[in-house]
């Protein structure tokens, strides 16, 4: 018996030994990829990067039923519609060569490119583009989002192999915009795991919780990608994120804080854009006391963004007055950032007026895996003490929030940002029409609705920028909610890299980024 | 036998509990599988129309008498996030959890157990130096017991990682393709794992080595005239063994714990992550597989211990088969 024991006990501590000796041992193995330390070999790395994400695509992968706004923005290299945004925020035709649009603004013909192909190998042909629309417009199979904007269509016809025509029940200007859905197979049905699609990289491989492999597409219609393979890595620790990036195991990541952009050190290059969010504190307009227009007021007056933004950001965003960021140029209407500046006497005298001469107590949700919101949230507290409201923050988790706050509109008030999913102020402000499905704030406002109808009927692009413009204005005038900012989007690009590009959309374009010689 | 038909019965009971208690939480917590699928497309028909589909309107207990037959005809389901079958996605994380525990385990046991034995040699001398390195190794200890995991591994992570490039955090080296840098890159994370469970048990080992020194048999046999050294390790040693083992048992649970969070900070692919990241998603039938795992991993740490402890003491056995 003793034996046993004094022999289990040699064996623990000779594993022990040797276990510290393979820490020991670092010369045998270098790391493989510890080579993009060095600035000069940029050949010997076999033209490849890894992108750090910060969430995993854990979704759908098929584009027409993907959510994530972290999904989209990845699989943007994946795939592409007829059309496809730039970087400067137009259009410019992919899939499709040219279209044209008839007399009526009723058939949109659309001649596609020769010999696009899949990464499957096949050509794209027109029943392709007719299966993919009508996938989206019917949304019949499990999962499918519907594309609101595609309930106009009459129909989809492919009249021959490289010509797709369009018809719509009345005339839009933004349909084109929406033509950027992206165009898949008919006959592929495997687009939930293994993604087929036309864009300059090619899917690989998805490890759960681990990472995303995409290659070049040798085979793609336009400027082919400038790199051979991109691996996507998913680090959600914050702390990691910042090691991994100082020990070489990354070479890219998108959205850091300025506190982890200031600790990066002479390796990395920073490129700073938007992130294209409505960040505001959305408020709940059919809850009390939020119901009441002179309170919203009230809030507005009694916040001031630019120190939110000086406190939790570092000075890093721009801030805004309504449901529309600045990279959407001429929609934009810097007038409205500062239709209300602090002034916590006004807000006081509201306050009184609307019944409220002491203050009141709130609840602020925050989905609990958005720090930057959580941060805003804090200063948001802090502020609306002044005024004399107790606001209290409540974390939920982002399931939650889904469920209770955005779907079920059962909340008071709310941080978080909002995005739009393509490049019209339609995505941006349909939402606040009474009818919308996802009109999470409550609002209720009849010149609203008219001027949305209005801005619908209307095929002058001028006259149509005007009205939404009038839309947004009518959002601050109401205080709809809380607007505050449109978060900076801070990138960090290892300094052998270079030629990133940045969209007034969420995505991450990497067909761009190359090594410097 | 009779011993092992109990303890199979015992875990099999503690799975089923488990895995229901886990299916009930799901049931109380807002937010579903569906709602977490939808995103901010969510509308309350679509959460609806999706439900209905995923069969997530049904009652609790038929969604979890479905999936316990499942489970025991060796379907494990499909994940909803995923649209992968369950156990080609767990499988590789499985592996490269047990590694990790094994690891810290290993670490645990090989390094406390001779560093408390070594640290009751100098007990009970006298004089200025030996009380000032109580202190010193008292307050190193307490140190090392209050640094939570992902503190020491973020440490760790710079000083081996970034300093001396011994390995390059966030490049988890795939584990089947090239093992011996996976198990480097483990062995750090182990190691941020280990430090505190060490000192925990460092500290245990000593108290009881110190109490049993003072029993009656000690001072007989020393007073015969065999010396300290030999008396510690041929008696003392071994009776001091058995509250050990099972606290090292009970560690086992408590290292599963503490991976989840340093999977996070060495982002390393394994369970602990998933759990996580599938819990957020209300994606449950991963969930389920994976708690089930861990708890089958418990009881059959606490099993084992049973069983050494057996070994050691004999009294044991006899109560164990009765």
């Amino acid at each position: 018996m003793k034996k046993r024991i004094l022999a289990l006990l040699l064996l623990v501590s000779l594993l022990g030994t040797v276990l510290s000796g393979c820490g020991d041992g670092s010369t045998e193995q270098a790391p493989e990829n510890g080579q993009t330390n060095g600035s000069t070999d940029a050949g010997t790395q076999g033209n490849a990067i890894t992108v750090g994400i910060a969430q995993d695509l854990d979704d759908s992968l098929d584009p027409h039923k993907a959510v994530a706004a972290g999904t989209k923005e990845v699989m943007f290299n994946v795939f592409e519609g007829l059309m496809k945004p730039t970087s400067e925020g137009d259009l410019t035709p992919a899939i499709a060569e040219s279209y044209e649009v008839s007399p009526d603004r009723l058939t949109y013909t659309f001649t596609l490119r020769e010999g696009v192909k899949f990464h499957n190998g096949d050509t794209v042909t027109a029943e392709d583009v007719v299966y993919s629309i009508n996938r989206c417009a019917e949304a019949s199979e499990t999962g499918v989002l519907q594309v609101e904007a595609f309930s106009v269509i009459q129909s989809v016809e492919a009249t021959d192999d490289h010509t797709v025509v369009i018809t719509i029940a009345e005339p839009s200007n933004e349909f084109i915009s929406y033509m950027t859905t992206a165009i898949l197979p008919a006959d592929y049905d495997q687009q939930d795991t293994a993604p087929v699609g036309t864009g300059p990289f090619k899917f690989v491989s998805r490890t759960a919780q681990d990472s995303i492999v995409m290659e070049k597409f040798s085979d793609y219609w336009g400027t082919p990608a400038q790199l051979d393979k991109v691996t996507f890595k998913i680090i959600e620790n914050a702390d990691s994120i910042l090691m991994s990036l100082q020990s070489g195991a990354v070479d890219l990541f998108a959205h850091l804080t300025s506190t982890q952009v200031a600790q990066l050190g002479s390796d990395f290059n920073v490129v700073e854009s938007t992130m294209n969010l409505v960040q505001a504190m959305y408020l709940n307009n059919k809850a009390a006391p939020f119901d009441n227009e002179k309170v919203r007021q009230a809030l507005c007056y009694a916040i001031d963004k630019q120190e939110i933004i000086d406190l939790a950001f570092d000075g890093y965003g721009s801030p805004i007055g309504s449901s529309m960021y600045p990279a959407f140029g001429k929609y934009f209407d810097d007038e409205l950032s500062n239709y209300y500046t602090r002034d916590v006497e006004r807000a006081k005298a509201l306050l009184a007026e609307a019944g409220y001469p002491d203050g009141f107590s709130m609840t602020i949700t925050v989905p609990s895996n958005y720090q930057p919101h959580i941060d805003t949230a804090q200063v948001l507290v802090e502020q609306l003490k002044a005024v004399g409201i107790t606001a209290e923050i409540q974390p939920v988790e982002w399931g939650t929030w889904l469920s209770d706050v955005y779907a079920g509109r059962q909340y008071q008030s709310t941080v978080v940002g909002v995005d739009a999913s393509n490049m019209t102020a339609r995505a941006l402000l349909e939402r606040f029409t009474s009818q919308a499905d996802n009109n999470f704030i409550n609002y209720e406002n009849d010149d609203y609705d008219a001027l949305f109808a209005q801005a619908q009927a209307c095929y002058d692009d001028a006259e149509q920028t005007e009205i939404y413009k009038q839309m947004e204005r009518n959002l601050t005038e109401h205080a709809a909610n809380v607007y505050i900012q449109d978060l900076a989007d801070l990138v960090a690009v290892r300094n052998t890299l270079d030629g990133l590009q940045t969209y007034p959309i969420y995505v991450l374009d990497l067909s761009t980024v190359h090594y410097v010689q | 036998m009779k011993f092992a038909a109990k303890r199979l019965a015992m875990l099999l009971v503690t799975m089923v509990v488990v895995s229901f208690l886990t299916f009930a939480a799901f049931s109380v917590i807002s937010g579903d599988a569906a709602a977490a699928k939808l995103g901010t497309e969510i509308t309350p028909e679509r959460l609806a129309a999706l439900q209905a589909e995923m069969g997530l309107d049904r009652p609790l207990m038929v969604r979890y008498g479905e999936w316990l037959a499942g489970f025991f005809s060796g379907n494990l389901g499909t994940s909803y996030s995923y649209q992968q079958p369950v156990a080609d996605l767990i499988a590789p994380k499985v592996l490269v959890t047990l590694c990790l525990s094994f690891l810290s385990f290993l670490l645990i046991a090989a390094v406390s157990i001779p560093l408390g034995v070594w640290s009751i040699r100098y007990e009970g001398r006298t004089g200025w130096f030996w009380r000032f390195w109580d202190i010193v190794r008292t307050v190193f200890n307490q140190l090392c017991m209050a640094i939570p995991p992902f503190f020491t591994g973020i440490l760790l992570s710079w000083l081996f990682g970034i300093l001396l490039k011994w390995f390059v955090p966030g490049q988890f080296p795939e584990l089947t393709e090239h093992p011996g840098g996976a198990l480097r890159y483990l062995f750090f994370a182990a190691v941020s794992i280990a430090i505190p469970r060490v000192a925990m048990t460092v500290r245990m080992l000593r108290s009881t080595i110190i109490s049993e020194m003072r029993k009656d048999y000690v001072r007989t046999v020393i007073s015969r005239g065999n010396d300290r050294g030999s008396v510690l390790y041929r008696h003392v040693l071994k009776n001091s063994l058995v509250p050990v083992v099972t606290f090292l048992a009970q560690t086992m649970a408590e290292i599963v714990a503490a991976s989840i969070v340093v999977e996070q900070v060495f982002g390393i692919p394994g369970l602990g992550r998933m759990l996580v990241a599938s819990i957020s998603n209300r994606d449950y039938p991963v969930v389920q597989v994976i708690v089930v795992i861990l708890a089958f991993w418990v009881v059959l740490a606490s099993t084992l211990a049973d069983l050494v402890n057996q070994q050691i003491d004999p009294r044991l056995r006899l109560g164990g088969a009765k």
